[in-house]
């Protein structure tokens, strides 16, 4: 009812990793790397983006700590970095979870207070007949 | 199709966050278990250890509630509101506020009971004061649908190392 929300974990923190999740050229970028380091070159090639907009994109995802950048001077290769993520994934599930595992928990109750009333109606049934 | 037990999280407009979800059951069970203090002890936030030790609730146009949760570690969150609509099995109006607020300024929910074929579906409108405040607790991912970020998110944590590591408590 009055819990829109879950019971901890403040979501501040996280600001930054839910605004650069929030645009899908990005979570495309993440979803690549998920699958290992690439250089800017090999990040840009499925998009139809020019490089420079590919680049603003992965500052975006540097500040939020969402990748990082590797030694190698040459290729600079992109790599994605686990906690961030990981940590916007658990607040929204927490948030979620919290409402379907009460809801869960109102769907016994309820089973419960209908077997009640049924039982209630019925022996006032009986009583009537009597 | 059985619609019952899924849970939809939509927003409606850039300061609210509405939730729906229907039960097997008469509205008037449903209300119940959403109003009488015992009854809502027994499910609202009451998992994963967590408890509900405090939950009091003056259901009149302006009287309070107040619920605390304790964790199993006990640690507790509490938090509270006005009463501002009561219509018995129908619709329900306050204000919520946490003791340990994250989002600026008081919040009203609105929640409706609707009873259809013996089952009963409850929406609940959460109206923050800002979009800002909206947004620090669902954050635009959500705003796209909470659905296609989960699968974004479920797609790069499946096929990352995350997976592996131990989450935190």
């Amino acid at each position: 009812m009055y819990v829109a929300s879950p019971p901890s974990g403040s979501p501040r923190d996280l600001d930054a990793t839910f605004a650069a999740l929030a645009d899908p050229t990005r979570r495309a970028i993440l979803a690549r790397l998920a699958s290992g380091e690439a250089s800017v070159t090999e990040i840009a090639r499925p998009f139809e983006m020019s490089q420079p907009a590919i680049s603003k994109h992965l500052k975006v995802l540097e500040a939020a700590g969402l990748i990082s950048t590797g030694r190698d001077a040459q290729r600079r290769p992109r790599r994605l970095e686990a906690k961030p993520l990981a940590e916007a994934n658990l607040w929204l599930e927490r948030y979620r979870e919290f409402w379907e595992e009460s809801f869960a928990n109102l769907d016994a109750l309820l089973d419960e207070l209908k077997t009640a009333e049924k039982k209630r109606k019925h022996s006032k049934r009986k009583g009537d007949r009597r | 199709m059985k619609t019952v037990g899924k849970l939809q999280i939509t927003t409606p407009s850039d300061r609210e966050i509405a939730m729906t979800r229907a039960f097997d059951a008469p509205r008037h069970l449903v209300y119940d278990a959403w109003t009488k203090p015992e009854l809502v002890k027994r499910w609202l936030g009451v998992r994963g250890g967590w408890t509900m030790p405090v939950c009091e609730i003056d259901l009149k146009v302006g009287g309070r509630y107040r619920y605390v949760w304790r964790g199993p570690t006990g640690n507790e969150m509490g938090m509270g509101g006005v009463f501002r609509e009561v219509a018995p099995s129908e619709r329900l109006v306050a204000t919520e506020k946490f003791d340990d607020p994250w989002y600026e300024g008081e919040a009203v929910d609105t929640t409706t009971f609707v009873e259809k074929d013996g089952a009963t579906t409850v929406t609940t409108t959460v109206l923050y004061s800002s979009k800002e405040a909206r947004d620090g607790v669902l954050q635009s991912p959500m705003e796209k649908g909470v659905a296609e970020s989960y699968d974004v998110l479920d797609e790069v944590l499946a096929s990352s190392e995350m997976r592996r590591e131990p989450r935190p408590a």
